[in-house]
């Protein structure tokens, strides 16, 4: 084997390890950032042995060895240093961890609560959402800064910032590694789902850039959901997030053309839907309502999700279930952007006269001004009513504020098709 | 990325020793902790399954055993992964799990990577 040849190895090695690795230092170091420095100085210990020795048989446990041993270390350098009376107890349990001969036997029950703890302490709320997402990425996907940098197109030193600042707060705050308990756990739940959706709807929709697509955002915030719902199998909001995004995903394919323009839901070829992950979807989605979680609002939008995908047709979609779908997310989880995709369904329900008037009643929403969608949607509306002139202003104000260029270009498309005037309104 | 997974052994061997199956279980107990794991499936033997094949402008069925093949396909795992190397690592923990609990059995695990999901490519 090349030394190019065992570097791709601990790439990989790297990638399926590194949470659980970083996970169990975790623990015992009582520092994410002392915890993921042990755990590169392993990387970079396999990376110079390595290429010489050969991998080991178990790659995994000599790296959580080498950073054990690494901690150590720093525990002795830092010696001559004052230390606090608690630092030196988490030595001695440093010292008994070691003692643990085998990785695999030694931690196998610990392995999940560590990385569920992992999970909810990069989900702190005590910290930004750009702060959260960077750190899930980086500590739970195995991502570098540069990967994410790039997946959110964002200067790599202004990612590192992030990660760094984000450290150091839970750290200065002494937020307990732990999963956390009785009443706080719904709210800090809440912010996981919401760091794993943010990554997913990055992936899906890019906000901004040349891309309609990041397909590994997806794939990301997909694992990590997976991932999630076997940590946390009694949440029925987790399977709901999971389903939404097994749904969402099995689209990809279709909702790309050929030369990358964006092809929305209605107009997609659905045998280009993945099946695979059709099913997962609904299956996951099941779970949720098994577990008594039909009403919270990832799984309100999975149903909402699997309406579409159990349609054959565009044709035979069940739009006044997901006009009552939408009514019980707008009464779980309210909010603007729920009420404008609940006018789109009123609208394919009830014909657009209707959907308009609930749109209508969003424009002087704060939180919409300079969303795109808004004026896309009533663009689609006014042009079903065949008030053109309006439509197409609409679509020309919607790809002024739309910021990925893709979508931009799939509004002014829409304008130019309006032509001009007014037409007798489409039957119904 | 998507991979399939064929794993490929003579069709007339032994049982599995329970040791292998318990830790077969525990394997893809920690591909699903994974959230890598899509899908996965023992097949049943060739003596239940049949062959449609179209040749020399003929399409005729004919039904197992498959004698005349050396190795058949026993069984498919669906993995989505970042890499062909995270599959090959896969693929050999897998074949080391045979090494260890299941003595004197041969076979190959092939990878191949799902084509048409070309949306879903690796982070470039």
């Amino acid at each position: 084997m090349t030394a190019t040849d065992t570097h791709r190895v601990i790439d990989a090695v790297w990638r399926i390890e590194s949470a659980r690795i970083i996970a169990g230092l975790t623990r015992i170091v009582r520092d994410i950032g002392l915890a993921e420095e042990l755990a590169q100085d392993a990387l970079v210990a396999a990376l110079e042995q390595w290429p010489e020795s050969g991998v080991p048989e178990n790659p995994g446990a000599w790296l959580m060895a080498t950073a054990k041993h690494r901690a150590i270390d720093h525990w002795r350098r830092n010696k001559l240093v004052e230390r606090k009376h608690e630092e030196l107890g988490r030595e001695l349990e440093v010292q008994q961890e070691l003692a643990v001969a085998d990785f695999d036997a030694g931690l196998d029950d610990e392995v999940g609560d560590d990385l569920l703890r992992l999970v909810f302490i990069s989900c702190h709320p005590i910290l930004s959402n750009e702060a959260r997402v960077a750190l899930t990425l980086r500590l739970l996907g195995g991502l570098t800064t540069e990967e994410i940098a790039r997946a959110f197109l964002v200067p790599e030193p202004t990612v590192a910032q992030r990660i760094v600042r984000a450290k150091r707060t839970l750290a200065e705050a002494h937020v307990p590694f732990e999963v956390p308990r009785g009443a706080e756990l719904a709210a800090r739940l809440a912010s996981v789902l919401q760091v794993l959706y943010l990554i997913f709807n990055e992936g899906y929709s890019a906000t901004a850039g040349e891309d309609w697509l990041r397909p590994a955002l997806c794939e990301d915030a997909l694992r990590l959901g997976r991932i999630l719902a076997e940590l946390a199998p009694e949440e029925p909001e987790v399977h709901g997030l999971v389903a939404l995004m097994e749904i969402q995903a099995s689209r990809s394919r279709a909702r790309v053309g050929p030369s990358g323009e964006p092809i929305l839901l209605l107009d997609q070829n659905r045998a280009d839907w993945d099946q695979l992950l059709v099913r997962r979807g609904l299956a996951a989605l099941d779970r949720a309502e098994k577990l008594g979680g039909a009403r919270g609002p990832y799984a309100l939008q999975a149903a909402i999700a699997s309406c579409h995908a159990r349609a054959i047709v565009a044709e035979d979609t069940d739009w006044s279930r997901i006009v009552a779908l939408y009514d019980a997310l707008a009464r779980v989880s309210p909010s603007p952007i729920v009420e404008l995709n609940r006018a789109v369904a009123v609208a394919m329900e009830f014909g657009p006269a209707a959907g308009l008037e609930v749109v209508d009643g969003l424009t002087s929403e704060p939180t919409l001004v300079n969303y795109h969608l808004l004026p896309s949607v009533r663009g689609n509306l006014l042009a079903k009513l065949g008030r053109n002139d309006e439509a197409r202003a609409e679509y020309e104000r919607a790809a002024s504020l739309a910021r990925n260029a893709r979508e931009r270009e799939l509004l002014l498309d829409r304008a130019s098709a309006c032509g001009s005037g007014s037409k007798a309104p489409e039957p119904r | 990325m998507r991979f399939m997974m064929l794993v490929k052994h003579a069709e007339k061997c032994e049982p599995p020793p329970k040791e292998f199956i318990d830790a077969m279980a525990k394997l893809s107990e920690e591909a699903a902790k994974a959230g890598t794991i899509l899908a996965s499936g023992g097949l049943a033997p060739t003596a239940v399954s049949s062959r449609v094949r179209l040749s020399s402008g003929q399409v005729t069925a004919s039904d197992g055993p498959f004698t005349e093949a050396k190795e058949v396909v026993g069984g498919f795992a669906m993995f989505e992964l970042n890499s062909k190397e995270e599959a090959i690592e896969g693929a050999m923990r897998f074949m080391e799990l045979h090494k260890k609990y299941w003595p004197g059995w041969e076979g190959e695990t092939e990878i191949r990577q799902v084509l048409g999901q070309e949306a879903f490519t690796a982070r470039a």
